[in-house]
């Protein structure tokens, strides 16, 4: 008992957050393995577990670092696509060998191109920032749409076009340009998005409780005074990015594993713009609320599937209402009194009971 | 003369990409906001006058004033419901609105108008302008293009600095609090920000479609996003800036897909724009911020 | 309090899909699930082909006998989404799959349906690697490739073009693909092809720079291997810099004349290859064209015939191997396989008579050449 009461704030909030992924997957885990889970939803736990990374990962960079992007999708194309190769050369060894080391492999790819962007992209500040890493994001989904890769018993061959890739007997190419790869293994399984989604977990909420995490905040909150008592800007905030990038490249392997084919340009604006829903959604710097955000906002359409072709129109009513809802002061408070009112009533019941 | 063609072709592009900038420069001057469906706007300014050009069989000048009545009333609506209540929420929250108010465009525009493209009736119907003995052919609509922005330019600096809503505009742009104080009404200015914005966006729908004669719901998207690049790359918030943005974009994009890649020129728009911010970080005329400790 | 109201609203939605997630066997239909674009950018061939499938599926249940369900999806166009489409769909039961409409996510449908053992029919991706080692999966349209090697032969044949210049979608497999079969046969026979160039779906507005460099380089004939909606403004382009070569195009180029607001005088002398024509005087080709126009209030295209004849097909099929509603899913598709591969079928609609299956999925029939006068369809 006396050693739970020293446990910190944030160690409380943290189990929580652990134990509510926990307890979250080993029901959903048992229910669709008794087949109580409908298609529809078991269909999805990958692409969930992907996107939850990805908030996980982009709210690193949004909420803790403060630094506003709009290009992560880029790093999970390039996750995806490395991931993608990577697995195509490994044909024939084990399938869990074959995914660990693309995983690997992705999240480097996609951390050395954080590094090539974070570098110079991390001096600029607010909106100037932000448009850059969309057009990294743009040229990101360009460079791979030009890109033709193949496999054959010389090794791994890359060209510019599509006549300029010759493969050799028996090659195969992995990497079609803008059509994409096709006949992608598929590797990735609900246990594996949980694994991914823990380590995120692990590292981000770590991050954030130690030193490197408090100076990455205190950057965010003022620079300036952040700078003057010494804490060194540049590699901070490109710490904080570097680890967003390889996390999001890592959720790009295991999007692109469950999917028999991708294509570049499913990675694009559009894409970065719903994982950056998830994550004003779910609270600035709120890990459990990027979870549960993500969650909810990639079932939501699936289940609107009645409305039709009003399916789409309604989703973006209820994001402009819940944006209203949850940043306008005077809904917001009169929400407040609502729930404040009920928590009242539990309280007083709780007293009573006592 | 392949030059010279290609040249006339990118400051036609880059003109109707300045006109949306303008919009987004504007609105982001004073509501302090990224206002993403600005390019949804500039498509119903399109359908509208698609419609007026096509069922109403109106003459293309009435279309266009249309489009600009609807296009400014849809501002003025879209600003009032979506964004005003958010007027002391985070801009991350702005953001997100103003992308929800975009896909809200676009599916509308899809239940009302069809998901087949329609294909736009240009509203200059004369021929092509012939020089050098037929050598160089110049699409008519690329001359309207360029005239009508350069009009628009004078007539917008003229007004933000002679009128007395102009003013108040640059007033609220500067400090808001303090134009407050000063007897402005902040909420109106950011209204008539947006209808003008909302009014521009119009005009360059009816030509960007004149030009590229194809109209969908997704007709704003691609547009709006290079134009908000243009706004960025010439300063956001400074309007010569975002007509040198705009137009400046327009022949890169243009030679880059002629001389350098066709698949690639959208990539190398966008690496100009990451070199100019990193020499230039507030764009190429925006003002320098001054840090505040 | 905020969190808990979320925790509860994500328990809720799981319940929801639990609950309403359980097949219901019904067993006097045959659930037939339909896949494709009907919103975003896309959504002109997903509604075609929905429309086209919901005319066919009426019309055989007013016959009588054997009765449809239809219950289409939307994907957007992506692979995901389509992939949760086809979810959706086997939690409704779906006995034979109708899609997906469009390529990419019939690639990503194609692999779960192999796995489930779902009979599955696309009416318009015409990629081979949709049916590529899935021995489940049919198309009702040409292959890319073998659609770009035929058009060459016909060009080849008739002495059309000395110079060719091609003006391809390289984002897209179906554009691409035709591009790589015709420049093969082309080549092969001599064409000389004078310039080649490309767009993307993020480009497809401004063709001043390919059209010209067609322009510069002397192209007297220009293939253009794409939709209908970017070959709308090619056309537009072309006149508006004086350039007039012949323009021909594939069967994407159908429905060029039924574009709102497009101006015929552009596509006059236009020619096209394709299995459906809305113009053709026949019959039944007549009587769809009316009901399709009343359902959708415009003229069919050459996707919501493909679609009416995929209905038809599976219909007729059906019909011979004895197929029965309530009959499990797998065993329909292993009877389905039979029918559509045996030498003796064949199926004679809107898009192609005496139409033949081979092992590997692929529709063996004739295009049609056509060209466009005074507004119409005229066959070459």
């Amino acid at each position: 008992m006396e050693k739970k009461l020293k446990l910190s704030a944030a160690a409380k909030s943290n189990t929580i957050t652990y134990s509510m992924v926990t307890v979250a997957f080993i029901l959903i885990y048992l229910l669709d393995m008794m087949d109580v889970l409908s298609n529809s939803l078991s269909g999805q736990l990958v692409p969930i577990c992907a996107y939850i990374v990805m908030a996980l990962s982009l709210n690193l960079t949004v909420g803790v670092l403060g630094e506003l992007s709009l290009g992560h999708a880029g790093f999970m194309s390039v996750g995806a696509f490395v991931g993608v190769v990577v697995a195509g050369c490994m044909d024939g060894s084990p399938d869990i060998l074959r995914f660990i080391v693309s995983m690997i492999v992705g999240g480097v790819f996609a951390g050395i191109a954080g590094l090539v962007i974070g570098v110079p992209v991390l001096r600029l500040r607010g909106d100037y920032l932000a448009i850059v890493t969309l057009a990294f994001g743009e040229i990101i989904k360009d460079i791979i749409n030009c890109l033709y890769v193949g496999v054959d018993a010389s090794g791994l061959k890359i060209a510019g076009s599509a006549e300029a890739l010759v493969l050799g007997e028996g090659g195969k190419v992995l990497i079609n340009g803008p059509i994409g790869a096709a006949n992608v293994p598929k590797l990735s399984s609900f246990f594996a998005g949980f694994i991914l989604i823990m380590l995120t977990l692990f590292v981000v909420l770590n991050l954030i409780n130690s030193r490197a995490g408090r100076a990455i905040m205190a950057l965010r909150d003022n620079r300036i005074a952040a700078e003057s008592v010494g804490i060194p800007v540049t590699k901070y905030k490109l710490m904080a990015f570097i680890t967003s990038a390889v996390l999001a490249g890592m959720a790009g392997v295991l999007f692109s594993m469950n999917f028999s084919t991708i294509v570049a340009s499913k990675f694009d604006f559009n894409q970065s713009i719903l994982v950056l829903m998830f994550v004003v959604l779910g609270g600035m710097g709120n890990m459990r609320g990027s979870i549960i955000a993500a969650t909810v906002l990639t079932v939501l359409p699936e289940l609107m599937r009645a409305f039709e072709d009003f399916r789409m129109l309604l989703y973006s009513v209820v994001l402009i209402l819940v944006m209203i809802g949850t940043n306008n002061a005077k809904l917001k408070a009169m929400i407040g009194k609502y729930t404040g009112k009920i928590t009242a009533v539990f309280k007083k019941r709780k007293g009573e009971t006592k | 003369m392949e030059f010279l063609f290609n040249l006339i072709n990118g400051i036609s592009l880059g003109s109707i990409y300045a006109i949306i900038a303008l919009g987004y420069t504007m609105v982001y001057g004073i509501a302090k906001m990224l206002n993403f469906a600005h390019g949804d706007v500039i498509m119903v300014g399109g359908y509208i006058s698609f419609c007026a050009i096509f069922y109403l069989e109106l003459p293309p000048f009435i279309a266009v004033v249309l489009a600009m009545i609807v296009c400014t009333v849809l501002g003025i609506i879209i600003e009032g419901l979506a964004y005003k209540p958010l007027r002391d929420a985070t801009s991350l929250a702005v953001l997100i609105t103003a992308i929800g108010v975009s896909y809200f465009l676009q599916n509308s525009a899809q239940l009302i108008w069809g998901s087949a493209s329609k294909s736009y009736i240009s509203i200059l119907q004369a021929e092509p302008i012939r020089l050098f003995e037929g050598q160089l052919t110049i699409k008519a609509e690329a001359v309207l293009t360029i005239i009508v922005c350069v009009i628009i330019m004078i007539a917008l600096t003229l007004f933000v600095n002679k009128t007395k809503i102009g003013k108040a505009m640059r007033a609220v742009s500067e400090d808001k609090g303090a134009a407050q104080l000063m007897g402005i009404n902040v909420n109106r200015t950011i209204s008539t920000t947006f209808a003008i914005g909302s009014a521009l966006a119009a005009v360059a729908g009816v030509l960007l479609c004149s030009s590229y004669p194809t109209l969908m719901p997704t007709t704003g998207s691609m547009p709006g996003i290079k134009a908000f690049t243009a706004a960025v790359f010439g300063g956001i918030g400074s309007i010569p800036g975002a007509m040198l943005g705009g137009i400046l974009l327009g022949i890169i994009e243009i030679f880059a897909k002629v001389y350098v890649s066709m698949e690639l020129s959208n990539a190398i728009v966008f690496a100009v724009l990451i070199i100019v911010l990193l020499f230039k970080p507030t764009g190429l005329l925006g003002k320098k911020i001054s840090e505040k400790v | 309090m905020k969190k808990i109201v979320a925790l509860v609203l994500v328990l809720a939605m799981l319940f929801t899909s639990v609950a309403c997630g359980k097949k219901d066997e019904d067993a006097n239909v045959i659930k037939i699930g339909g896949i494709g674009p009907t919103t975003g950018p896309a959504a002109i061939y997903g509604v075609a082909t929905q429309y086209g499938a919901q005319i066919a599926v009426e019309e055989i249940n007013a016959l009588g006998g054997i009765q449809f369900e239809l219950n289409w999806q939307d994907d957007e166009h992506d692979a995901e989404k389509a992939v949760n489409a086809y979810n959706t769909l086997m939690d409704w039961g779906m006995d034979i799959l109708v899609g997906t409409t469009t390529t990419n996510p019939s690639i990503a449908v194609s692999t779960e349906a192999y796995e489930d053992r779902i009979f599955m029919f696309t009416p318009s991706a015409s990629s081979p690697k949709v049916t590529e080692g899935k021995d489940n999966v049919f198309q009702m349209c040409f292959t890319d490739p073998s659609q770009g090697v035929r058009s060459a032969q016909y060009i080849i044949e008739k002495g059309l073009g000395t110079k060719v210049a091609i003006i391809y979608n390289n984002a897209d497999a179906y554009s691409a693909g035709i591009y790589e079969g015709f420049k093969a046969e082309a080549e092969k026979n001599g064409v000389e092809i004078v310039s080649v160039t490309t767009f993307t779906d993020d480009t497809a507005t401004d063709f001043t720079a390919q059209l010209n460099d067609a322009k510069t380089n002397g192209a007297d004939f220009v293939f253009l291997p794409i939709y209908y909606t970017p070959a709308s403004l090619i056309l537009a382009q072309a006149k508006s810099i004086d350039y007039a070569p012949v323009f021909c195009g594939v069967d994407g180029m159908d429905g060029i004349l039924t574009l709102e607001g497009f101006d015929a005088a552009l596509a006059e002398d236009v020619m096209l290859l394709t299995p459906f024509s809305a113009d053709a005087q026949e019959e039944p080709v007549q009587d769809f064209v009316k009901k399709y126009e009343k359902l959708a209030g415009e003229k069919p295209n050459q996707f919501a015939a493909d679609a009416y004849d995929c209905v038809y097909a599976i219909y007729n099929a059906i019909q011979k191997n004895g197929i029965k509603p309530g009959m499990k899913a797998e065993e329909m598709c292993d009877k389905l396989i039979e029918t559509f591969t045996s030498a003796d079928f064949s199926y004679t609609g809107l898009t192609g008579s005496n139409m033949t299956w081979q092992a590997n999925g692929e529709v063996d029939k004739a295009p049609k050449g056509y060209v466009i006068k005074n507004g119409a369809y005229v066959e070459l």
